[in-house]
């Protein structure tokens, strides 16, 4: 099928330079899905762009409720953009409790686009609402426009073989139709996705179609429709990009990863929200040698990548919070065997299930610290989605290169959002292949704990060599041999060994930029998916005149060797933090300084605002 | 025989650390049964790793001089899955005990059985916590009096050999410390077998648990009781052959030949597809008290996990080619800025 509709006269749209929508309804109302296809052809347009979906609790919540609202957000610009927006300009609401739910996050003036069906007496009171919002004149700040939606989507449907409750399933589309009308979307990349996903014929298929020429169609003729908007192509820097999720960024580092280990790749998994989809996505690629291992638990996911890693393979298991207190003795086991093993935690709002569809950073000191015994261990975090492949990358190479479990820190918003990333050159990216030991290291006789002088790290020699047979375990092992041993200063040289090792990494961590007034007297440290918040916020207050620095620590653990430095000569540090100031106290307790933590633990990712705003406080506290 | 195939000792496979259980425990004995078999089997000596849990008998991996690891408290299974999984070319063998494998480790092993990857589970059964000198264990007989039962052990025991049926291994088998003959032909099925092999040792403590098999060791007793199952043959017992197994409306029945009729006792069938006759024989007896079962219960093919893993990877490579991380990156659309 064709988009004739595209060619239509349209009036001349109001160019801007960007726009946050908001596309919400109830879960069963297909959010997801409609905001996921604006943002496609968004990207295929070639604006900037960030997303941010938030998703009801797991459970199904009943219909119509302010319980059961799932919302996609997604923010679009002709420049280069940080963050999926504080305030949507844009809401549509598929449903009373969708109004209600949402209502209190827009600014005066912005436009509201209701589904005027769900509108009824039974929705109205299942949202609670005492009044109808639409006739009572409480929504006067707004610009609201109605379209019947669910009628016109019937209407639209017949003839295409959809028929009965089924019908109502497509008005995600007629929405998703009118709202690319509004902003002057191309139709096609939605046409060809339906075409592609649901089979050419299938009704389903023409069904979504109608649905969608309907929408924007209604656009096209309706009263109060004919203000559209456009946002022209972002001038980002030359190159290909993608639009990329940060649990598939880091699907794909894995595999990166083990590409330039040149070891295959095993991953050992049991489904948790938020990071099931990483699992979801290895199994997908097979054709690169991925084994997936859909574990019976958490410890059976980490275990059988413990025995994978002593196998020879680049091994990883994903999980979040709960799974990590879990699989917590067993990368204790990891940590003393002195195996190479990738351990991903997308942190969620806790503490146990807390809230899992909720981002939060609040794992932050149970990475670093959530071990029996004397065991640390490298912590790296992820900023944003398109930073994920080279931070998963960089976990790689650390475990590979020091034989140790890495813990790589990402969370829920950076799992489900998306944004443009700019494609690497698979030629330029870092390699650093494992060389297997295979012969005897000490005259005839193979120790396996012996180290490298240069990293500390011990052979990894794996089962199949001739000659190399030997034990490993979690008993205390002998300097060397690796022979159970029990002598008292044994045990200190090797609890004192195994930190160094740790420690000496941070020679081979990377300076930290500075962004902003690198001299300023403010300084917003940062670590993980703060990161667009912070920076969009700190852009802003510079705008207004303000002078602030911005750090973002990917190296959690070691610290990066100039971070004192870089702190040094502060009048105020500010660390925002989606938890309850830990890493604020992770660096009260390094340098015994007394940095200022802005904590947010409301489920949702820092709004630029919320930092603009905190760094105007403060600048007001310094000069008065 | 494969001439490529190393010739080895017994002391090829033992390591140079000292062996140290309780003098006269039933782990000596197993550990020897083991060495040698391994020595005869004709399987390069890196090919075989040993993963173990925690407990007295999972010291074995030390004393083998093979590829081992000593883990953590009943994780051996999932960790040995993972060794297998990553290479299937090795022999993986899981030691573990009552505790480890039934207690803290029971999900693991139920999920290895019913997967079918290719272990060999040697589950040490001494009906007590060995390590830390004396608990009842999940396999304890009720009523035990132990250092955390001082009135008797008010839990209800497994019996191991069900479980594993229940959980549809495809090798079942139970054998005894000290019958070594046994054992090594027990071994040698298990290593025949593709899959998971699970077999339950009768071991002897004899520091806290002392004579828990004494009715299918003392000389005066054990042929009264042991009930040696063999593929294809009628399951007799006794001094001369003269009881009989028979499968009843109501499960295994203990009959006399004399009375029934050779034609009525149960010809063992190890490769039976349906496991409910071998669940049958595993409920004859308890504790052990009486005539108890020895042998390979169960013994059948089912895809082996490994298999059924590569050869996903291969079909998705015939269709997709091997990946292409440069095609990978752009696999959801890509668009161009100049
Ligand atoms: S405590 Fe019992 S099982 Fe453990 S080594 Fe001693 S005799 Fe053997």
């Amino acid at each position: 099928m064709s988009s004739d509709t595209e060619t239509d006269a349209r009036p001349t749209p109001e160019k801007i330079d960007r726009v946050v929508i908001r596309f919400a309804g109830d879960s069963g109302d297909g959010m997801q899905l409609a905001g996921t296809q604006f943002t496609a052809s968004s990207a295929m347009f070639g604006n900037d762009l960030a997303t941010l979906p938030n998703f009801p609790s797991e459970i199904r919540a009943p219909a119509g409720t302010i319980a059961g609202v799932s919302s996609f957000q997604v923010h679009i610009a002709d420049w280069d953009i940080l963050t999926p927006g504080d305030h949507p300009d844009c809401l549509i609401a598929m449903n009373p409790a969708a109004l209600k739910a949402n209502l209190h996050d827009l600014k005066p003036g912005a436009l509201i686009i209701v589904n005027v069906d769900a509108f009824n007496e039974r929705n109205l009171a299942k949202a609670g609402y005492e009044s109808n919002p639409l006739e009572d004149d409480s929504l006067r700040a707004y610009h609201v426009l109605t379209a019947p939606m669910e009628e016109l989507t019937k209407k639209a449907l017949v003839g295409t073989g959809v028929k009965g409750r089924a019908v109502l399933r497509s008005k995600n589309f007629f929405a998703l139709g009118l709202m690319s009308w509004m902003y002057s979307r191309p139709l096609k990349p939605v046409e060809q996705w339906i075409t592609k996903k649901f089979g050419e014929d299938n009704p389903v298929a023409a069904a979504n179609l109608a649905a969608l020429h309907a929408g924007y169609n209604y656009g096209i003729t309706a009263e109060g429709f004919h203000h559209t908007f456009e946002v022209e192509p972002a001038a980002l820097p030359k190159g290909e990009y993608t639009n990329i999720s940060g649990n598939i960024a880091t699907a794909w580092g894995l595999i990166a990863g083990a590409r330039a280990a040149n070891l295959p790749l095993f991953l050992g998994s049991y489904p948790i929200t938020p990071a099931t989809s990483i699992l979801e996505e290895l199994a997908k690629q097979k054709h690169f040698g991925v084994k997936t291992f859909q574990a019976e638990d958490e410890i059976a996911g980490v275990g059988s990548a413990v025995g994978a890693a002593f196998a020879g393979n680049l091994a990883a298991t994903t999980t979040s919070g709960p799974g990590l207190a879990l699989k917590s003795e067993t990368i204790s086991l990891a940590f003393t065997l002195e195996l190479p093993l990738i351990v991903i935690d997308v942190q969620r709002a806790g503490p146990s299930t807390g809230m899992p569809t909720k981002v939060e950073q609040s794992d932050l000191l149970f990475a670093m610290y959530g071990r029996h015994g004397e065991a640390p261990l490298p912590v790296v975090s992820i900023a944003s989605p398109a930073d994920a492949f080279s931070a998963t990358m960089e976990a790689v190479r650390i475990a590979t290169k020091y034989m140790t479990p890495v813990i790589l820190l990402s969370d829920g918003y950076i799992a489900n959002s998306s944004e443009p990333w700019k494609l690497p050159d698979v030629a330029d990216l870092p390699t650093f292949p494992v060389t297997f030991t295979t012969e005897p290291n000490h005259g005839d006789e193979f120790l396996p704990y012996t180290r490298d002088p240069e990293t500390l790290a011990r052979p990894w020699a794996i089962p199949g060599t001739p000659g190399l047979e030997h034990r490993v375990g979690g008993l205390e092992k002998h300097d060397g041999t690796g022979n159970v041993a029990y002598e008292p200063d044994n045990h200190q040289l090797m609890t004192e060994l195994r930190a160094a090792k740790i420690d000496a990494i941070r020679k081979d961590i990377p300076p930290i930029k500075v962004h902003g007034d690198a001299d300023s007297k403010i300084l917003v440290l940062g670590w993980g998916s703060t990161f667009s918040a912070i920076r969009a916020g700190v852009l802003n207050a510079r705008r207004n005149g303000r002078s602030v620095a911005h750090a973002q620590i990917r190296h959690l653990n070691p610290l990066p060797p100039d971070l004192g430095d870089v702190l040094e000569g502060r009048e105020v540090i500010l660390i925002p933090e989606l938890n309850n100031g830990q890493f604020a106290r992770m660096i009260r307790a390094e340098y015994l300084i007394a940095p200022r933590s802005f904590a947010k633990i409301q489920g949702e990712p820092f709004k630029a605002d919320e930092i603009e705003e905190q760094l105007n406080e403060i600048c007001r506290e310094i000069n008065s | 025989m494969n001439i490529d195939v190393k010739q080895y000792t017994r002391a090829d496979f033992q390591s140079n650390q000292e062996v140290r259980w309780c003098p006269g425990c039933g782990d000596y004995t197993i550990l020897a049964s083991v060495q040698t078999f391994l020595a005869e089997l004709g399987i390069d000596r890196e090919k075989h790793v040993f993963i173990s849990g925690i407990g007295c008998s999972s010291r074995f991996p030390y004393y083998m001089n093979t590829y081992g690891m000593h883990s953590i408290h009943g994780r051996a299974p999932a960790i040995a899955s993972g060794v297998a999984a990553a290479n299937p070319d090795l022999t993986v063998w899981v030691i573990t005990g009552d505790g480890d494998a039934l207690s803290i480790g029971g999900n693991h092993l139920i999920h290895a059985l019913r997967r079918n990857i290719n272990l060999k589970i040697l589950l040490f059964n001494n009906q007590i916590y060995g390590l830390t000198k004396g608990q009842y264990s999940p396999t304890s007989e009720q009523g035990k009096r132990t250092k955390t039962s001082p009135m008797g052990s008010i839990d209800y025991p497994f019996n191991p050999v069900s479980l594993a049926l229940g959980a549809e291994a495809t090798f079942v088998a139970r054998t005894l410390d000290m019958d070594r003959k046994h054992t090594a032909e027990i071994l040698a099925a298990a290593a025949e077998h593709r899959g998971t092999a699970f077999i339950e040792f009768y071991q002897n403590c004899n520091v806290f648990n002392d004579k828990a098999f004494i009715e299918l060791t003392s000389r005066e007793t054990r042929d009264d009781n042991r009930v040696y199952l063999d593929h294809g043959k009628p399951i007799l017992f006794g001094p001369d052959n003269e009881f009989g197994i028979r499968i009843g409306p109501t499960g295994a029945e203990i009959v006399e030949v004399s009375k029934v009729g050779i034609d009525s006792i149960q010809v063992h069938n190890a490769k039976d597809p349906e496991p409910g006759v071998a669940f049958a024989l595993s409920r004859l007896s308890r504790g052990p008290h009486g005539p108890t079962p020895l042998g390979i219960f169960r013994d059948v093919e089912r895809p082996v996990y490994e298999d059924l893993l590569v050869g996903q990877i291969e079909e998705a490579q015939a269709q997709k080619g091997t990946g292409d991380l440069a095609d990978l990156l752009r696999s959801t659309g890509t668009w161009t800025t100049n």
